[in-house]
């Protein structure tokens, strides 16, 4: 079972329907899981304390080696801060996070994924796709080789995909990505 | 790279959708989800719902269409039509609508444009202006095109960019249901005066039309009879545009 973690940040229907499972706050329920799937939209700290009464069955389910996707503020939370607000998140990779260095924010609408090497969750997936975006800060890992996807925004770099072991994460909204975000969700729920 | 947008219409009213032309003479042609659904997988890269009852009619609420809408379909959408607090915006948002934008209200009490932002974010917020030449200057239109307020849109749009709208869609009255091609006058000038997008509206009739008003900097243009009535599919649109050099999503 899949379970997409439910922050009451918004509408959650059209991604349960596309991963399948439960759309859930509950840490029991989540600590069953074989799968969790942490969305987000918001301020990274005001998220992230939301977030803290499940800090460690999110963390005990990745460590066990359970697939983990992050989206969007999700994958933010994976590492150890942000510019954009204060305190710490997950943890889970490192580096941090910081605010897009060019280009107006926020970088909203559908931009390509450059894939610099290959990756499960892009199984089917032509690289160049497009995806649809909404952020205006990015994840800045520590370790490059964690980066498995690129995307530019007006002449500037930044990673829309990483990957290690278990854990995945996009910068992008697959639920709002049409074909090839359905790809990505449905290629994840087979992992 | 950022791609253009072709943005499908799809004015609603009670439940069903339907295309005013010139805003008037509207006729039901169908389920707002099933339409939404049809143009996602014809590559549509976004959904604008107008509820044109709202304004009239006093309906306060589209926010079971946001929620029906949100759980189907796979793009982004924006909901507006009659919508005059933040309380309203919050609740669409909340609702699955990706984006709000709102009209009459905007222009009633400039304010909200910077309430709803400080509770939904920019990138939530579209400030639809309505224009229409009148010798002298594009003078702003509310109440569905049937209000004329006396003010100049270009100086408005810069204005709703002061107060934080994050996009501004833009129709013109004078080019809307002629299929004769987009104001590209009004829109270039919009275009120029400031830094967020604007979405084209109104007059689409070829893909040519596309074309022109891509090349003077608009980031998305709407339309919705030329799709509606079949007479190009969104993908045919797009090889179109690709072929010509601007970049488009086509997967």
């Amino acid at each position: 079972m899949i379970a997409v973690v439910d922050l009451g940040i918004g509408n959650l229907a059209n991604v349960r329907k596309a991963l399948g499972g439960v759309v859930t706050s509950d840490p029991s329920e989540l600590r069953k899981a074989d799968k969790i799937v942490l969305p987000g939209v918001g301020n990274f700290g005001a998220v992230m304390r939301k977030l803290e009464p499940l800090r460690y069955v999110i963390l005990d389910s990745i460590e066990s080696g359970k697939p983990f996707l992050g989206i969007c503020l999700g994958m933010q939370l994976l590492f150890e801060w942000s510019e954009e607000s204060e305190g710490e998140g997950l943890r889970v990779l490192r580096g941090g996070v910081i605010r897009m260095r060019r280009g107006g924010v926020p970088h909203i609408g559908w931009n390509q994924v450059h894939l610099v090497r290959n990756c499960p969750l892009f199984n089917g997936v032509r690289t160049g796709s497009y995806f649809y975006f909404v952020h205006s800060y990015h994840a800045d890992p520590k370790d490059h080789e964690v980066v498995v996807g690129l995307t530019d925004y007006e002449g500037y770099l930044f990673p829309s995909v990483i990957w290690k072991d278990n854990v995945f994460a996009v910068q992008f909204h697959p639920e709002k990505s049409s074909r090839n975000g359905l790809r990505i969700m449905e290629n994840f729920r087979r992992l | 790279m950022l791609a253009k947008r072709i943005v499908v219409a799809l004015d609603v009213r009670d439940g069903k959708v339907v295309k005013g032309v010139r805003f008037e003479n509207v006729q039901d042609v169908g389920d707002p989800v099933e339409f939404a659904r049809r143009y996602e997988e014809d590559g549509t890269d976004e959904i604008v719902f107008l509820d044109i009852t709202a304004s009239h009619e006093g309906r306060r609420t589209l926010m079971s269409l946001a929620e029906r809408v949100a759980s189907e379909i796979y793009v982004p959408f924006t909901v507006g039509g009659g919508i005059r607090s933040v309380e309203e915006i919050r609740n669409i948002i909340k609702s699955g609508a990706d984006k709000v934008f709102i009209n009459t209200a905007a222009v009633d009490r400039p304010e909200l444009v910077r309430e709803a932002v400080e509770v939904v974010g920019s990138a939530n917020l579209v400030v639809a202006i309505d224009a229409k030449w009148n010798g002298r200057f594009w003078e702003v239109y509310t109440h569905g095109g049937r209000r004329a307020r006396g003010l100049d849109a270009v100086r408005w749009a810069r204005e709703v960019e002061r107060l934080g709208a994050g996009e501004i869609l833009l129709t013109s009255m004078d080019t809307d249901g002629t299929q004769a091609g987009f104001d590209i006058p009004l829109t270039r000038a919009v275009v120029d005066a400031v830094n967020i997008p604007v979405v084209a509206s109104g007059g689409a009739g070829c893909p040519d039309h596309f074309y022109e008003v891509f090349r003077i900097g608009a980031s998305a243009a709407l339309a919705a009879s030329i799709f509606h009535y079949g007479k190009y599919t969104v993908r045919e649109l797009k090889e179109h545009l690709l072929r010509r050099g601007i970049d488009v999503r086509l997967d």
